[in-house]
C-alpha cells in the first residue's frame, strides 16, 4: 500500500464522501482558495462544483447555524475552520443547537453536520492560535468529538464522521499533517467510540490522543531500553470515550499515566484519571498520573516556548518517577529537538 | 383599525378573524391557567401580537419551512402546528411536541415543517438560513420563514445570516416582530433613536417592508407579496411589523406596575387591538357574519378547553426518558 500523508487523506475522505452521496457539502473560509486548508480540500471545487463546495462569509456562528438548518432538511455540511480559535466565535450555535436539536425536539430530527477544526502548537502561534480545546467539546452532552492520529484513522474517522446522523467535531492536529501511514483506498469507515492500542505492553498503560500518541509512542520506545513496557491506547474518539479499552488496560498493568494536548485544569486526561481512580482503585500500584499543557496560555516567542510542551521526554521522566527509578539520563538521552517548536524540517511556516 | 367589510372579503375576514381569536384564545387560556403550577416552564405569550402570525398563516404553503423564537406559540399555530400537542408539551407531558424534553420554548411539528424555536435570542435565525439553502440545494419552490423580534436584530448573528442569505439570493422572509422591548429594556437603550430596521436592513442589500402590525389588512397584503417575491427566486426579503406584548416578558400577567412601560402606553396599544376591530366589524356588517363570528368563538372556545384536557389527561414521560435521545442513532428515514 503506498504511503500518503495525513493531509492527504483528509482530501480523500472528502472526496469519497462527496462521490457516495449528493447530499454532502463542503465549506468554509479558504476551502477553495490557493491553499486548500494546507491541501486538504484541493481540487473539491473542481471535482464537485460550486454549489457543493464553497467559500464562505467571515461568520463562523451563523456558518453553524446554516450547517444545522440544512442538516434538517437532508444535507450533510462539512465545515472546515483553519484554526480552533475561530470557531469559539460559533459556540452558541455549536452548544445551544446543533448539540441539543435531537434530544430537546424528542428525537424528531438530527443533525448531521461535520466541523473539521485545527488545533496545534509551536512555531509562534501563540495564545488564540493554538488552542487544545477537546475537553470543553467533551463536556457537551450530544457532540461526538473525534481526534485521529493516523492518515488511515484520519481518512476512516472522517467518513464515518460524515455520515454518523449526530454533529462530530474533528479535531486535526497541525504537527500532523504531513505525517505519512498506509491508507486504504475507497469509502471505508473507522468506527468512532473506539480506542487503538497502538503498542501493547504490560507495566503501565500510556492514554494519549492525537499528536499526543506520537510522543507516547517515542517515550515508549525509549522505555523499552530502560526495560519498561508501556502499553499506549490512541483514544482517536474524545467523545464518546472507550472506558472499556482503558479499563482492561489499566487493569493488567496497574499503572496510569494520561497525556493532553490541552490544559490541565478540566482537561480530558483530568476525566481519565477521575475514572481509573474511581474504577479501578485497587488494580493501582502507583498513583494515576496525568501530563498536559500547563495552565496558561501558549506564549509566542521561541524563547518561551523552550520546555513548554509535553514531549516524550516529559513522559519518559514521568513513567520512570512512577516506577520510583532514577530519572538523571533521560533529558540527556532524549534532548528537545532544534529547533524545538516545529513539527519536522518540512515545517517552514507560517501556519 | 377598523375596515368595512365588502363582500369580497367575507371570507378572508372570517379566516384572518378565525386565525387571531385561536391564538388569542390559546395564550389566554394558557394565562388563566398558569397559576394552577402545572405547566413548569417559562411561557412568552404573544397576546396583543396576534395580527402578524395570522397574516402569516394565510399566506404561506404548509411545505414552507418555519423556525420561531422563544415567544414561538402564535408561530406555531400559524403555520399549522398540533395544538394538542403544544399544550401537552408545555404541561411537560409524553404527547407533547417534543415528548416533554423542550417546553413551551422549544417547539416543532415536522408535519407542517415547523422546524423548531430557540430560547436563545437570534440562536434560530440561521438556522431558517440553513434550510432555505438546502431548499435551493435541491432546487424545491419552498421558502423559510424566520420569525424574531427586535432584540434579535442586535444580535451579531442576525448581520451573519442576513448576509449570508443576501450572498446566494436564498429563499428567506425574515419577519421582524417589533414589539418595543427586549424583556424590560426599551428600544430607546438598545438601538440609535430615529434608526429603522428595515432601512439597515434595506441597505445591508436586502428587499425590505413594514406595517403598522395592527392593521390586518395591509399586513396580510405585505406578507402575500413578499411570500410571492421570495418564492419566484428573487431573494431574501425582509419585514418589520410594529407591534406590542399585553403581557409581561415571561409569564402569565401584566406587568404595567413594574414601571418599565406606563399603563398609558399599554392601554393605548390595546385601544388599537386587531382583533377586536375585526370583530367588531363583522358583527357590523350583518346578522349572518355575526352568527358566523359566535359559531368561530364558539368552536375555537371547545376546541382549546379540549387541548387542556388532552394535555391534563396525558400521561408524563418515564423518567428514563431523560437519559435517552441524547444521540441519534441511525440515519433518519427522510
Amino acid at each position: 500500500m503506498t504511503q500518503k500523508t495525513f493531509s492527504a487523506a483528509i482530501n480523500e475522505a472528502l472526496h469519497e464522501a462527496m462521490q457516495a452521496d449528493p447530499t454532502v457539502i463542503c465549506y468554509g473560509l479558504g476551502v477553495t482558495d490557493p491553499k486548500a486548508v494546507f491541501n486538504t480540500t484541493y481540487n473539491l471545487e473542481k471535482q464537485f462544483g460550486v454549489e457543493r463546495v464553497f467559500d464562505m462569509p467571515t461568520s463562523e456562528n451563523a456558518m453553524t447555524g446554516v450547517a444545522i438548518g440544512a442538516a434538517l432538511n437532508g444535507i450533510k455540511s462539512v465545515v472546515t475552520h483553519q484554526r480552533i480559535d475561530f470557531f469559539l466565535l460559533a459556540m452558541d450555535q455549536l452548544v445551544n443547537g446543533a448539540a441539543k436539536w435531537h434530544y430537546m425536539f424528542g428525537g424528531q430530527c438530527s443533525v448531521p453536520i461535520t466541523i473539521r477544526l485545527i488545533i496545534g502548537r509551536g512555531w509562534g502561534q501563540g495564545p488564540t492560535h493554538s488552542q487544545n480545546l477537546q475537553a470543553w467539546f467533551s463536556h457537551i452532552p450530544g457532540l461526538k468529538v473525534v481526534m485521529p492520529t493516523t492518515p488511515k484513522d484520519a481518512k476512516g474517522m472522517l467518513l464515518a464522521s460524515i455520515f454518523d446522523p449526530n454533529p462530530v467535531i474533528f479535531l486535526e492536529h497541525r504537527w500532523l499533517h504531513n505525517t505519512l501511514g498506509e491508507v486504504p483506498d475507497g469509502n471505508f469507515r473507522v468506527l468512532l467510540g473506539k480506542a487503538k492500542i497502538v503498542k501493547a505492553g504490560a507495566d503501565i498503560t500510556l492514554v494519549a490522543m492525537s499528536y499526543m500518541t506520537v510522543e507516547a509512542i517515542h517515550a515508549a520506545n525509549y522505555l523499552e531500553g530502560k526495560g519498561i513496557i508501556c502499553e499506549v491506547i490512541d483514544l482517536r474518539t474524545i467523545k464518546p470515550l472507550d472506558w472499556e479499552t482503558i479499563m482492561n488496560s489499566v487493569t493488567k498493568t496497574g499503572r496510569v499515566l494520561a497525556l493532553d494536548s490541552g490544559f490541565t485544569t478540566g482537561s480530558v486526561a483530568g476525566e481519565v484519571i477521575a475514572r481509573v481512580a474511581m474504577e479501578k482503585f485497587s488494580a493501582l500500584k502507583s498513583a494515576p498520573q496525568r501530563l498536559a499543557m500547563p495552565d496558561v496560555p501558549e506564549p509566542t516567542s521561541p524563547a518561551l516556548t523552550k520546555g513548554f510542551y509535553v514531549r516524550a521526554a516529559n513522559i519518559a521522566e514521568k513513567v520512570i518517577e512512577m516506577f520510583g527509578r532514577d530519572t538523571t539520563d533521560v533529558k540527556k538521552d532524549l534532548s528537545e529537538p532544534s529547533p524545538h517548536d516545529v513539527p519536522g524540517e518540512w515545517f517552514k511556516g507560517p501556519f | 383599525m377598523v375596515h368595512p367589510i365588502n363582500s369580497n372579503s367575507i371570507e378572508n375576514s372570517l379566516n384572518l378573524f378565525h386565525q387571531m381569536y385561536r391564538i388569542r384564545m390559546v395564550e389566554e387560556e394558557i394565562s388563566r391557567r398558569y397559576p394552577e403550577g402545572k405547566m413548569r416552564c417559562p411561557v412568552h405569550l404573544s397576546t396583543g401580537q396576534e395580527s402578524i402570525p395570522a397574516a402569516f398563516s394565510l399566506s404561506i404553503k404548509k411545505n414552507d419551512f418555519v423556525v420561531s423564537t422563544h415567544r414561538g406559540h402564535a408561530h406555531y399555530l400559524a403555520k399549522g402546528g398540533n395544538l394538542n400537542a403544544m399544550i401537552a408539551e408545555i404541561y411537560g407531558k409524553e404527547t407533547g411536541c417534543s415528548k416533554g424534553k423542550g417546553g413551551s420554548m422549544h417547539l416543532i411539528d415536522l408535519n407542517v415543517n415547523f422546524m423548531g424555536t430557540s430560547a436563545i435570542v437570534g440562536n434560530s435565525i440561521p438556522v431558517g438560513v440553513g434550510l432555505a439553502l438546502s431548499a435551493q440545494l435541491k432546487g424545491t419552490d419552498q421558502i423559510s420563514c424566520i420569525f424574531l423580534g427586535d432584540g434579535a436584530v442586535e444580535e451579531g448573528v442576525f448581520y451573519e445570516s442576513v448576509n449570508f442569505a443576501a450572498i446566494r439570493k436564498l429563499p428567506v422572509l425574515f419577519i421582524c416582530e417589533n414589539n418595543l422591548y427586549s424583556v424590560y429594556s426599551p428600544l430607546t437603550v438598545r438601538q440609535p433613536e430615529g434608526r429603522s430596521i428595515a432601512k439597515m436592513v434595506k441597505a445591508i442589500g436586502l428587499e425590505t417592508g413594514t406595517c403598522n402590525g395592527d392593521d390586518i389588512y395591509s399586513s396580510q397584503k405585505l406578507m402575500q407579496q413578499s411570500v410571492n417575491k421570495v418564492r419566484s427566486g428573487k431573494g431574501p426579503c425582509f419585514l418589520e411589523f410594529s407591534t406590542y406584548r399585553w403581557r409581561e416578558h415571561c409569564g402569565h400577567d401584566f406587568d404595567n406596575n413594574l414601571g418599565y412601560r406606563s399603563e398609558k402606553e399599554f392601554l393605548e396599544w390595546k385601544a388599537k387591538d386587531p382583533l377586536l376591530n375585526l370583530e367588531e366589524s363583522l358583527h357590523k356588517a350583518g346578522k349572518d357574519l355575526s352568527k358566523k363570528v359566535d359559531s368561530i368563538k364558539a368552536s375555537i372556545n371547545s376546541e382549546v378547553i379540549a387541548a387542556f384536557e388532552f394535555a391534563e389527561s396525558s400521561k408524563f414521560p418515564n423518567q428514563l426518558e431523560a437519559y435517552h435521545e441524547v444521540y441519534a442513532k441511525e440515519e433518519l428515514p427522510k
